[in-house]
């Protein structure tokens, strides 16, 4: 979706500002969200790409105005809500009223390591890959109201083919709960001035990692 | 659900009041406290992962890695080839998830990462990115104008080198290996490994000698 999280290009936010010797949490409420997420991943209750689009979805001056985990939060809650885990009743309360719902597996103390990283996201191909290294493509010029990986500065632009990542997840079907639908990922690079004219700065490459769907043959 | 708190930026922790702190951790208590009753979570796994995130992992993973890389060619060579395949070879490192890449920054160009669409970041060997990473100015800003992005961070880089930026839209995740400074031959991983701080294998820093230290 064209939403507020989509920021490559957008102007006007002033300087980045760093933080000296900052710590992992500036509070210890950021670290129990983090650990919710994890631990509620492990459930496959849903899926990275559906909690990303459940921060995507917030209220745009909500989106760019709280702070990173209040995001985490908000998404988790939303997503919780939606999904039937908690209901707006217990939240209120601050204990299990209802139902609980089977999930297919929860994390316990033994298997924590699996809660450390990430996926694994590569998925076995369907088919060949269609593009090669040096091939060059035209991003599509799509605008789902769904999630998608491929930001707007980089669409109906001409590329190259850097690499082949690999066949992975592909999150616009993920998001969805139209499962994996495994796709060929590649690294497309642009030049600078193919996405920004004139106004970006002079001889500069950006790629973006690409799945197959976004990509026409150039 | 609504927001209809008041917050500004990446400081709200540090400057709102008490009544909303006291607000969202009740928030993030009950969310936990109905997950735990559920038992859909456990409250010493969270406690774990936290850990985990606060104590062990964090720049200096990634530091260890590049300073290996800046030592000894054949690992350097399996690095750039296949990141991951060769940090988990090597059993040195720490757990690491899949596709890693290695990109290695010359003196002809130089490579920046971000995430514009949300905040993809290398935790396993940079531990949690800074809040700068996940902001809208970094996000916004870098895939157009890389070099206002890097005088932001007082690093001004010669203009004939050529400028890389990697957005991370999958889950691909990328490790610069900044350039090894000038007069440090013959150093140690170690000595050599105090050099390369966060942000200089993210693109917006250099690995640098410190102030007055002898080359």
């Amino acid at each position: 979706m064209n939403g507020v999280h989509d920021l490559g290009g957008m102007q006007g936010f002033g300087p980045v500002v760093t933080e000296a010797a900052e710590p992992p949490f500036h509070a210890p409420w950021e670290g129990r969200v983090l650990g919710l997420q994890r631990a509620i991943l492990y459930t496959r209750a849903w899926n990275i790409d559906v909690f990303r689009h459940a921060q995507e979805q917030l209220p745009g001056a909500t989106y760019l105005t709280v702070s990173y985990y209040h995001r985490w939060l908000l998404g988790l809650t939303r997503t919780a809500l939606e999904r039937g885990l908690v209901t707006q009743e217990e939240l209120d309360a601050g204990h299990a009223q209802g139902e609980v719902r089977p999930l297919q597996r929860t994390l316990g103390l033994r298997d924590v390591e699996a809660a450390y990283i990430r996926g694994p996201f590569g998925r076995t191909p369907p088919a060949g890959a269609a593009f090669a290294p040096g091939d060059r493509v035209r991003t599509r010029n799509l605008h789902p109201l769904g999630h998608t990986r491929l930001p707007r500065y980089a669409r109906d632009k001409i590329g190259t083919v850097e690499r082949v990542l690999g066949c992975h997840v592909f999150p616009d079907a993920a998001s969805a709960g139209r499962g994996d639908d495994p796709q060929w990922l590649y690294a497309v690079a642009f030049r600078g001035e193919d996405l920004w004219g004139d106004d970006g700065d002079p001889g500069i490459v950006v790629s973006i990692d690409a799945f197959e769907p976004y990509l026409e043959p150039a | 659900m609504s927001d209809d708190h008041h917050h500004d930026h990446h400081h709200d922790h540090d400057h709102d009041g008490a009544s909303h702190l006291s607000d969202i951790q009740a928030r993030v208590r009950a969310l936990e406290t109905v997950l735990t009753e559920k038992g859909y979570v456990d409250p010493a796994v969270i406690d774990n992962i936290v850990e985990h995130f606060e104590t062990r992992v964090g720049p200096h993973v990634g530091a260890r890695i590049v300073a290996r890389a800046w030592v000894d060619p054949a690992f350097k060579a399996a690095l750039l080839a296949d990141a991951t395949a060769a940090i988990r070879d090597s059993g040195e490192f720490g757990p690491l998830g899949d596709h890693l890449i290695a990109l290695e920054n010359t003196s002809g160009q130089h490579n920046m990462v971000v995430c514009t669409l949300c905040s993809c970041y290398p935790w396993d060997v940079l531990g949690l990115p800074p809040v700068w990473y996940k902001s809208a100015p970094y996000r916004s800003r870098v895939v157009m104008n890389p070099r206002s992005v890097l005088a932001d961070f007082g690093v001004s880089l010669p203009e004939a080198t050529r400028i890389r930026v990697w957005d991370s839209t999958a889950e691909t995740r990328y490790l610069v290996i900044p350039e090894r400074p000038a007069g440090t031959e013959g150093w140690s991983e170690e000595r050599l490994a105090a050099l390369v701080n966060r942000d200089s294998m993210i693109g917006t820093g250099l690995a640098t000698l410190p102030v007055g230290e002898a080359a």
